[in-house]
């Protein structure tokens, strides 16, 4: 693989939040070229360049564009998603405040190439201090004309609203979010339909990560070939891998596809403190599946080499945890997480995931019975594929590897039935005969 | 309590909005945030305040701020006070941060101190797991903190 050492979402330049600085760096220049192609050729150039989605499903990003339909009587929907709170993962909120107008960029070429006329972006509410930042980079823009009507003397106009979430996972999860940016609760919706039929009040809507589309003014300026050729080529382009738990140096650092964890982890990240040895580490965010810190050699961060070593790429938040974790109460705590997160809507997630926690407090607490460890497999089974969204997954999928890859260190919890004490008899029946 | 009422402000900031939405029901997040932003919490007659002002359901308005953690469905102190115990931080301290902020002022998660100045909450992951333990005190984070840095920073703030 040729090395790419180019950072192309978060680049070392002072202040390129500004937007003249921003512009100084050949900003805004690819939605030039792009309001100069046809809007099928966009598309095409993203579809070809093979980028695919940054938000946790790793979806090719031109091929969902080509689901919108291209003629429409009723209006259709961009919705950014900004909501950010897998666990583990801290990138979105690194564009917003280092190089807003590089997402807005990619947001207003899609909108282009879709021929959509309002894009949402959606931000978890606990973000106020991004969404000042990006609400700012957003009136520039509006300021210097690449928002609003006729964009740069084209026929191309676009309104562009930040919209603010207000404390909840599942609003992350596309339908759930755009129910929630109607106003309603943050329910997950029945699929199909698909938000490209039918999605926000009804009409067609693409939903895309915030980091997928800061990708999308690089492909159009330099060309889906160039773009393609960057680490691993099923899927292309650098990541904003975000390291945390375990090592030196915490963070979020751009690399290309496919560059190897322990790379990341002991060149980038400067490996565990005191040199410990690595016990466990979550690949990609809390919801992925986990690996052994004695199988992370030679894993590479794609999404085939982390399929591979049984696991998903996700979100590209890395967790590593040292050989002294008590894993058992990691994993309860991610148990935790989804059952406090799961909306209720369906049967299996909402007791599901109520259970997992259960049984998990269990081993944690040491009071665990042998059965324990199979009705833990069983509820996970269970809730996986059952559900309506697939918080449900992300909730059995960490269990279900937990158990397989730790088996051992769910037994040590399982509480022992003491023996019954030897018998003893009392000191007046004990005679020098006995 | 007097009826609540929107600040001018609030009232010219949620007409502009109007225009950004094919319908009223949208604005329901961005009123109840302005509501949040000026009343403290968000009360049973402030959640009537703004089903009236945005021609919605009262219950539809109390489903809404139910299911969403950030809204306080009662008063919360002058400083909320959101330690996040999720795993990232937990691996860095986070469930230590909580406990001894807790003990520290007496009160436990959930609970606002007797002067009313503090909250303190146990939260989920904050997007700040690279900077952990992390905090979040009304709007700001505060990260990589220690039981002492915290208290000092309590200190701090009056
Ligand atoms: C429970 C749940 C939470 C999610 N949270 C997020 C999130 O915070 N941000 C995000 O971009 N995608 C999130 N997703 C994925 C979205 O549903 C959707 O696939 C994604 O935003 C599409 O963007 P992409 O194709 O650019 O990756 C979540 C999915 C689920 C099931
Ligand atoms: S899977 Fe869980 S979160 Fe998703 S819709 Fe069903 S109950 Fe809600
Ligand atoms: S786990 Fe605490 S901020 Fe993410």
């Amino acid at each position: 693989m040729e090395e790419f050492s180019e950072k192309l979402i978060l680049p070392d330049i002072t202040d390129l939040h500004r937007i003249e600085v921003y512009e100084k760096n050949g900003g805004y220049s690819a939605l030039r070229k792009a309001l100069r192609m046809k809007p099928e050729e966009v598309v095409d150039e993203v579809k070809k360049s093979n980028l695919r989605g940054r938000g946790g499903a790793c979806f090719p990003t031109g091929f969902k564009w080509t689901f919108m339909p291209k003629e429409s009587d009723k209006p259709k929907y961009l919705c950014a998603n900004g909501d950010e709170s897998e666990p583990g993962t801290f990138k979105d909120r690194q564009i917003f405040e280092f190089n807003p107008h590089l997402f807005i960029e990619g947001a207003l070429i899609a909108a282009y190439a879709m021929g959509i006329a309002v894009v949402y972006t959606y931000v978890r509410g606990e973000y106020a201090k991004w969404i000042d930042l990006l609400q700012r980079a957003v009136d520039d823009a509006y300021r210097k004309g690449y928002i609003g009507d006729k964009i740069l003397g084209s026929a191309f106009s676009t309104e562009f609203t930040v919209h603010k979430g207000a404390g909840a996972y599942i609003c992350g999860e596309e339908s759930a979010l755009m129910n929630s940016l109607e106003g309603e609760r943050g329910y997950p919706r029945v699929k199909p339909p698909f938000p490209a039929q039918n999605g926000l009040w009804g009409c067609p809507t693409t939903i895309n990560n915030i980091e997928t589309l800061a990708n999308v003014p690089h492909i159009i300026s330099r060309g889906w070939e160039w773009f393609s050729k960057i680490g691993d080529s099923k899927q292309p382009g650098t990541i904003l891998f975000g390291i945390s738990g375990h090592v030196k140096k915490p963070g979020v650092y751009e690399l290309p596809t496919g560059t190897l964890l322990t790379d990341i982890i002991h060149k980038h990240a400067g490996g565990v403190p005191g040199n410990k040895k690595i016990k466990a580490v979550i690949p990609g965010g809390s919801s992925t599946k986990w690996i052994r810190g004695e199988n992370i050699e030679g894993v590479r961060m794609d999404a085939d080499s982390l399929k591979a070593a049984g696991s998903s790429i996700g979100t590209g938040g890395i967790i590593v945890m040292d050989e002294d974790t008590d894993l058992v109460a990691v994993i309860t705590r991610i148990a935790h997480f989804y059952h406090h997160e799961s909306c209720g809507q369906c049967t299996p997630c909402r007791e599901g995931c109520g259970w997992l926690e259960k049984i998990l407090k269990r081993f944690s607490a040491g009071e665990a019975t042998e059965g324990d460890l199979d009705l833990l497999l069983d509820v996970a089974n269970n809730i996986e594929g059952n559900t309506i969204c697939a918080l449900g997954d992300a909730a059995a999928w960490p269990v279900q590897s937990f158990v397989g890859l730790f088996r051992d260190e769910l037994e040590r919890r399982v509480k022992k039935t003491p023996a019954p004490p030897a018998y003893v008899p009392p000191p007046h029946l004990v005679t020098s005969r006995s | 309590m007097k009826d609540p009422m929107f600040s001018d402000a609030h009232l010219q900031k949620l007409d502009a909005l109007r225009k950004r939405y094919p319908k009223s029901k949208p604005l329901v997040l961005p009123a109840l945030w302005m509501a949040q932003e000026q009343f403290g919490w968000i009360s049973p007659e402030v959640m009537k305040y703004v089903a009236g002002l945005l021609d919605l359901p009262v219950s539809h308005v109390y489903g809404v701020v139910t299911f969403y953690t950030m809204f306080n469905t009662k008063p919360v102190g002058k400083y909320h006070v959101q330690v996040c115990t999720n795993v990232s931080c937990m691996l860095r301290g986070g469930d230590r941060l909580l406990a001894e902020t807790c003990s520290r002022l007496k009160i436990r998660p959930g609970e606002t101190t007797g002067d009313e100045r503090i909250t303190v909450t146990g939260v989920e992951c904050l997007g700040s797991c690279g900077t952990a333990p992390a905090v979040q005190i009304n709007d700001d984070y505060h990260e990589n903190l220690s039981p002492e840095k915290l208290e000092t920073l309590l200190n701090e703030l009056r």
